[in-house]
């Protein structure tokens, strides 16, 4: 379960050490902005090390090398895949062809490790106009692509628009993604919120992303995480509804009976779906039935 | 009768009947930005006087000039409750012959009272005074607030020397201390420099981990059992510990919770906590910035308290028998929850206890927040350098890899279990501790004690040794 | 065998990293240490740096370290980097 991914700038070993206590579901060891140009290759040896020494105790490891139009993004895998992340945030996707270029060559450097195909999965930061325009393109280029991930600041420096804390300006990006991501099966989530004193704007932003379908969201402040992780955990209620669902199914196939009915409302394939998601999530989250006993 | 105003410092030492071998006080109110004890210690010296004990209820790198004084044996005796890193190294080097006593300041001002730590001659830094000696904190260029620890001393010395930069026409308004215990006042130039006396503001923590103890901490508070109506609250000035204050304060709007009063130095953020609802009352025995130095000058429900009242372990009663949950730091902690604030892992004095111990004695809840490692020390270990606090009066460690509640509190482990809050073994933490860092080699200890730490009520508890130096 | 041929550097003096500094020498490897943590960590982190530049194939350097507190993954990272900018191959 991917709820909160929190950005770790990668060449700074205080906060490259702490990343697993700060509550994220998955760190983003990031060599790409958080990291100057003369110091890529010192980042990338520390993020590399952190990887393989540091025990991230249950929280995911994402690596943002850089782009594929860069210098460093192959030095970056080389130095990095060998550790076996969960996923590569591959910035400044904006054509399939960006992410069949980071596919064919993560592809290469499985098979001589010895790993199997697709390991290491890809999720493509789409923060261009372009990238937006080819989503769906982009999220199907191959098995590899796990999610897509919104960067807004990057693209509405494209869009030549202010970014603004409502986020009117990314309102077509926000939604394209979603849409294109669930058309290709695969997970999507959602671009930072800046302000790290604003506890009522994440709180706001957070629970939008949500409701828009986003699978999670990023955040750039550890400040962020726990109200990300909360509004995008399954609600007691959503929970209690979900297992009453299942119940309610058993029941019927139990009794030899078709159609299906909870309080007056008939239960049909995507109330399964979504029963069935929830209480995935929560039973990650400890919060399942079973989990209780 | 005009004879109390007295034109120098060096004049009211004379007048005072100062001698070889006796013991001169001061109080840390005006903190790194006090002149005055290095302004007294050095007409001490002019005037040729000798072999005298120093009892300060704190000293910081500002008093450094102490340790000349010191060497040039005009200085052979320190009583103190917390000594900053800078004096605290060459006292670690084992300049002074004789060991530092170090109380806590509940016990300080205990024993001042009680006579078993007789004082001489009190020196009082008053950012404002009258020419009969009425002082207070609150008021002057160089306001600091509360006065609190200079009561003991105001009130139990032989002789009582106010000295001021605010000289105003008698009587002053809204005295803390009265005239009645002053034998001398001394107008001077400047007690201290403001900048170093309070902060302008404290400020909370940025740093991640700090954040990640602090939400952990507010969420310990909020599932103790004693976040009710009626609720007190102590906490340091310590950047995670006023993030801690600042989440609980969220928790207690949220919840309507009706609490009685904050207590001890007193930041903005417990200002705040008054002004927002949160308590009826601040007791305030040391004031930590702007903001609560304005506001105990113009807010009656934010009351000065001496040292006694706050802490003494003789008094009758004090304020920290009421406490409810204090929030502390700590340096080390070992695995039988026993702290320490007076060493560095080095065994260098850098710190005492001040209020930790009294607090830690007297709340229902005294609760440790400290990181895991700092940058590549452990927090906690088999045997801490110094015990500061002892771990009888410790409940919760709160690190940002679990919450470590001790044994005898089985009733709040399992609240806290049962609110899903990441509770873990102190030995465990310490393993994780060690697993990241590896494991520290235990530095041998000089032979010669520098230092003892006295109990609250009475004995020592532990000693401090000289740190040899490096052999490089 | 990897040569250093010009003086470098890596890392920082933040609390928690270290700041590795590498020069030509004519034989043999030479470490000057200087660490917050000497009395406690001081062996360990000798041992890791002669380790780290075994393993670059460095057998002639000479090497200070400034270090802050550094765990030793970033101790080793900060050597490595700091061999990576003297080494002649680049």
């Amino acid at each position: 379960m991917r709820r909160s991914m929190l950005f770790l700038p990668g060449n700074t070993p205080n906060m490259l050490v702490n990343g697993a206590f700060l509550g994220a579901d998955a760190v983003i060891l990031d060599l790409e902005d958080a990291v100057a140009p003369s110091e890529k290759d010192a980042a990338r040896v520390l993020v590399r090390n952190t990887i393989r020494y540091m025990d991230f105790r249950g929280c995911e490891v994402i690596v943002r090398i850089n782009a594929v139009d860069s210098d460093f993004w192959q030095a970056d895998l080389d130095e990095i895949l060998p550790q076996k992340p969960d996923l590569i945030l591959l910035p400044k996707s904006s054509s399939a062809q960006d992410v069949l270029a980071a596919d064919a060559y993560i592809g290469q450097k499985e098979a001589a490790l010895g790993f199997a195909p697709n390991t290491v999965r890809l999720m493509p930061l789409i923060e261009t106009a372009l990238g937006v325009e080819n989503a769906f393109s982009i999220a199907s280029a191959c098995p590899r692509v796990a999610a897509l991930f919104l960067g807004a600041e990057d693209l509405t420096a494209d869009l030549r628009c202010q970014r603004t804390k409502a986020g009117r300006e990314i309102e077509y990006a926000r939604t394209r993604l979603v849409v294109a991501a669930r058309a290709a099966n695969v997970d999507v989530y959602d671009t930072p919120f800046t302000d790290v004193n604003d506890d009522e704007g994440i709180q706001t932003d957070a629970a939008y992303a949500k409701a828009l379908g986003f699978t999670g969201k990023s955040s750039i402040s550890p400040r962020h995480v726990e109200v990300i992780n909360r509004v995008f955990s399954p609600t007691q209620k959503e929970i209690d509804y979900a297992y009453e669902v299942m119940d309610a199914i058993r029941l019927a196939k139990e009794q030899g009976r078709g159609a299906i009915a909870l309080r007056g409302k008939m239960i049909d394939a995507p109330i399964v779906a979504r029963a069935e998601q929830t209480i995935a999530a929560a039973r990650e989250m400890g919060l399942g039935r079973e989990d209780r006993a | 009768m005009n004879g109390k105003l007295v034109k120098t410092i060096r004049e009211a030492i004379s007048l005072s009947g100062l001698r070889d071998g006796m013991t001169v006080s001061f109080h840390h109110h005006l903190r790194n930005g006090d002149y005055v004890l290095n302004q007294v210690m050095a007409e001490i010296a002019a005037l040729g006087i000798r072999d005298l004990t120093v009892s300060a209820s704190s000293l910081f790198d500002t008093h450094q000039p102490l340790t000349d004084h010191i060497r040039s044996g005009v200085v052979t005796g320190i009583q103190t409750n917390y000594m900053a890193a800078g004096i605290g190294r060459e006292i670690s080097r084992g300049i002074l012959g004789k060991p530092v006593e170090f109380r806590t300041h509940g016990a300080r001002a205990s024993d001042i009272a009680s006579g078993q730590v007789p004082i001489d001659v009190a020196f009082i830094a008053a950012p404002s005074a009258d020419h009969m000696g009425n002082c207070s904190g609150k008021f002057g260029k160089s306001a600091c607030g509360s006065l609190g620890y200079a009561y003991p001393d105001a009130m139990y010395a032989k002789k009582v020397v106010v000295i001021t930069d605010n000289l105003v026409p008698y009587p002053l308004q809204g005295w803390s201390i009265p005239e009645t215990n002053v034998d001398y006042v001394v107008p001077v130039e400047a007690i201290g420099n403001p900048a170093g006396i309070v902060s302008g503001t404290t400020r909370i923590t940025r740093d991640p981990v700090g954040l990640v103890m602090a939400s952990y901490a507010a969420r310990v508070i909020e599932h103790s059992g004693l976040l009710k109506d009626g609720f007190s609250f102590q906490t340091g000035a310590g950047g995670a510990s006023l993030a801690a204050a600042d989440f609980l304060k969220k928790i207690m709007l949220e919840k309507g919770v009706q609490g009685s009063f904050g207590l001890g130095g007193i930041t903005g953020y417990m200002v705040d906590m008054l002004q927002a609802g949160c308590f009826q009352s601040l007791l305030d025995v040391q004031c930590f910035d702007l903001k609560a130095v304005e506001s105990i000058r113009s807010d009656p429900r934010h009351q000065e308290i001496s040292a006694l009242h706050y802490a003494g372990p003789s008094a009758r009663s004090a304020v920290v028998d009421s406490l409810d949950v204090v929030i502390l730091g700590a340096t080390e902690i070992d695995t039988e929850f026993n702290v320490n604030v007076h060493t560095d892992s080095n065994g260098y004095i850098m710190g005492g206890s001040g209020g930790h111990s009294d607090t830690a004695a007297g709340a229902k809840l005294a609760m440790i927040i400290a990181p895991l490692f700092r940058a590549r020390l452990p927090i906690v270990t088999d045997h801490v350098t110094c015990v500061s606090t002892p771990g009888r009066d410790i409940d919760v460690l709160v690190t940002q890899g679990g919450i470590a509640v001790n044994p005898k509190n089985g009733e709040l482990r399992q609240r806290l279990l049962d609110a899903g809050l990441p509770i873990i073994e102190i030995q465990e933490l310490k393993a994780r501790a060690e697993g990241i860092t590896g494991a520290p080699k235990r530095l041998p200890r000089g032979g010669r004690e520098v230092a003892r730490v006295l109990c609250r009520d009475g004995g020592q508890l532990d000693s401090i040794y000289h740190t040899p130096e490096e052999a490089e | 065998m990897t040569e250093i041929v010009r003086a470098a550097s890596a890392g920082t003096l933040e609390s928690s990293d270290a700041y590795v500094e590498i020069e030509p020498a004519g034989q043999g490897i030479e470490i000057q240490l200087e660490s917050v943590v000497k009395g406690q960590f001081g062996e360990s982190i000798l041992a890791a740096v002669r380790e780290t530049l075994a393993g670059c194939g460095v057998e002639r350097a000479r090497v200070t370290v400034s270090d802050r507190g550094a765990l030793e993954c970033v101790l080793r990272a900060r050597v490595e980097a700091a061999v990576l900018r003297g080494r002649g191959d680049c």
